[in-house]
C-alpha cells in the first residue's frame, strides 16, 4: 500500500530544489534559513543591547519591540509583511524578500532576549574591573563582556536557531518553494501524503538533531577563557 | 503611503462575528491541545526514568523526533497523511466531524507534548538533590519530603517555563490555518479576502493575540511573585 518509490522518483526535486534551492523556482529551505539566522542574530544583538541601555528613549522602544513580537504568532507577522511591504514600497516583492524580512524581524525579538540574558549573566565585577583598568564603556562591552556573554549564550542560541530553522517551513504559506512546499507540489501530482510528509519530517529532523548534538559538544568543551 | 484606512470594516457586516468565532476556535483548539500536551509531557517524562530500556527508548524517540520537526509538517502529516491509512468507516466519521480541527489539535498537542516533556524534566532536574537529603536527615519520611519540600519547590520552578511554553502553543495554534481550521488567523484572512482591507484586518487579529498573551503572562507572573520563596528563586527575565 505504501510506495517508497515516490521519494526516489522525486528525490532530486525535493532535495535539490526544495531543500537547497537550486532549480527553476527561487526557493530553498537552506537559502532562507542561513541568511535569516545570521541577520536575525545581528539585529538581535542590537535589540538586546538596546534593552540594557540606560537611556529610556533607547530602552523603551526595544522593550516594546520585544514584547510586541513575542506576543504575536509568526504566521501573523508573515501576513503583515506580505501585505504591508508592497504597500510601503509600491512594488511587488518576491516571496523570498517577504519571508526573509518577516523572519529577521520576528526572530530578532527572541535573539534579543537571549543576548540580554547572556550579557546579564556576566558578573558586574567584570565591567567594573574593565572600567577601572581604563577601558571605555564600549570597549569594556566589546572586549570583556560580549566574549564571555557569547559563551554563556551558546545553548539558548542554538535552540533558537533550531526553532528558526523549523519556522522557515511557514514561508510555504505565502508560496515560497521550500522543502515543505516542494513536498506539497509533488503530493498534488502523486497523492502520496504519508510517504512524502514523513520523508521531509526525517530530512528536517536530521538537520535539527545534528544541530543540537553539535551544541551539546560545544557545551561540554572546557572554556578557554 | 497613500493608504485610506477604513476601520469600520471591522464592525460592519460579518467581521465581528468572524473574529469572535475565530477567537473561540483558537481557544478551544489550544485548550484541548494543551491538555494533550501536558498529559504526553508528564507521561513521556516519567517513562524516560523507568528502569526498562525499551520504554525509555520509546519515550526518548518520541521527544527527540517530534519536537525537532516543524509543526507545519506535522499538521500536513496528521491531516493528509494519516487518515487515508485508517479504515474506511473511521475516515468517513472523521470527515463528518471536522477532521481538520481534530488533526490540528492532535498535531499541536503531540508536538508540544514533546516540548513540554523537556520543560518538565529540566524543571525537576534543577531541584538540588540536597533538598531531599536535608529533609530526610531532618526526620521527614520520603512522602513528607516530597509533599512539604520537593513539590512546593518544583511547582514554583516549573510554572514560568510552562507558562512560556503554553503561550507558544497558543501562538502556534495559528499554524492550523494551513489545514483550514477556522481559527483566529484564518478568520483575519477571511475578513481581508471579503473586504480587501488587509491592514485593518491584520491589526484586529494581532491585537487579539497580543491581549491574550500579555494578559496570560501577567496573571502567571503575578501568581509567581505572590508565591515566591524569598531568596530561593531569582526572577529571570520579564513577562512574555
Amino acid at each position: 500500500m505504501l510506495d517508497p518509490g515516490v521519494i526516489v522518483r522525486n528525490f532530486k526535486f525535493l532535495i535539490v530544489q526544495g531543500f537547497l534551492g537550486i532549480g527553476s523556482f527561487a526557493g530553498g529551505t537552506l537559502r532562507l534559513a542561513i541568511p535569516a539566522i545570521v541577520l536575525g542574530f545581528a539585529l538581535g544583538i542590537v535589540v538586546g543591547l538596546a534593552r540594557l541601555a540606560n537611556a529610556a528613549w533607547i530602552r523603551v522602544p526595544a522593550v516594546m519591540y520585544v514584547e510586541l513580537f513575542r506576543g504575536v504568532p509568526l504566521v501573523m507577522v508573515i501576513f503583515w509583511m506580505w501585505f504591508v511591504i508592497p504597500q510601503l514600497l509600491r512594488l511587488p516583492i518576491p516571496e523570498y524578500g517577504v519571508a526573509l524580512t518577516a523572519f529577521v524581524i520576528f526572530e530578532a525579538a527572541y535573539f534579543g532576549e537571549i543576548v540580554r540574558a547572556g550579557v546579564q549573566s556576566v558578573p558586574r565585577g567584570q565591567v567594573e574591573a574593565a572600567r577601572a583598568l581604563g577601558l571605555s564603556g564600549a570597549k569594556a562591552m566589546r572586549y570583556v563582556v560580549l566574549p564571555q556573554a557569547l559563551r554563556n549564550m551558546v545553548p539558548s542560541l542554538v535552540t533558537q536557531m533550531i526553532v528558526l530553522f523549523k519556522d522557515t517551513s511557514l514561508a510555504s504559506i505565502i508560496g515560497y518553494v521550500d522543502l515543505t512546499k516542494a513536498a506539497q507540489i509533488v503530493n498534488n501530482r502523486e497523492i502520496r501524503p504519508f510517504e512524502l510528509y514523513l520523508f521531509i519530517a526525517v530530512v528536517y529532523w536530521i538537520c535539527t538533531y545534528s544541530m543540537s548534538r553539535m551544541a551539546r559538544r560545544l557545551e561540554r568543551r572546557p572554556s578557554t577563557a | 503611503m497613500s493608504y485610506q484606512f477604513k476601520w469600520s470594516v471591522l464592525w460592519s457586516g460579518q467581521s465581528g462575528y468572524w473574529l469572535l468565532q475565530g477567537l473561540i476556535t483558537t481557544l478551544e483548539l489550544s485548550a484541548l491541545a494543551w491538555l494533550l500536551a501536558v498529559a504526553l509531557g508528564i507521561l513521556s517524562g516519567a517513562l524516560r526514568t523507568v528502569p526498562f530500556r525499551p520504554l525509555r527508548a520509546a519515550a526518548t524517540f518520541y521527544v527527540e523526533f517530534f519536537r525537532n520537526v516543524p509543526l507545519l509538517v506535522w499538521m500536513f502529516f496528521w491531516y493528509f497523511g494519516v487518515p487515508p491509512l485508517l479504515p474506511r468507516g473511521v475516515q468517513d466519521w472523521l470527515f463528518d466531524h471536522g477532521a481538520e480541527f481534530w488533526a490540528g489539535m492532535f498535531a499541536l498537542g503531540v508536538y508540544h507534548g514533546a516540548r513540554m516533556s523537556e520543560v518538565i524534566r529540566s524543571g525537576i532536574q534543577s531541584i538540588p538533590r540536597t533538598q531531599f537529603e536535608a529533609s530526610v536527615a531532618m526526620g521527614l519520611s520520603v512522602w513528607q519530603a516530597y509533599r512539604l519540600v520537593i513539590l512546593p519547590i518544583a511547582l514554583r520552578l516549573i510554572v514560568p517555563p510552562i507558562t512560556n511554553e503554553s503561550l507558544n502553543l497558543l501562538k502556534n495554534s495559528s499554524v492550523a490555518l494551513t489545514i483550514s481550521v477556522a481559527e483566529l488567523t484564518f478568520q483575519t484572512r477571511q475578513i481581508e479576502t471579503y473586504t480587501a482591507r488587509a491592514i485593518e484586518a491584520l491589526t484586529a487579529g494581532t491585537l487579539i493575540y497580543l491581549v491574550l498573551c500579555v494578559s496570560i503572562a501577567w496573571v502567571m507572573s503575578s501568581l509567581e511573585r505572590r508565591y515566591a520563596i524569598p531568596g530561593l528563586i531569582a526572577r529571570v527575565g520579564g513577562a512574555g
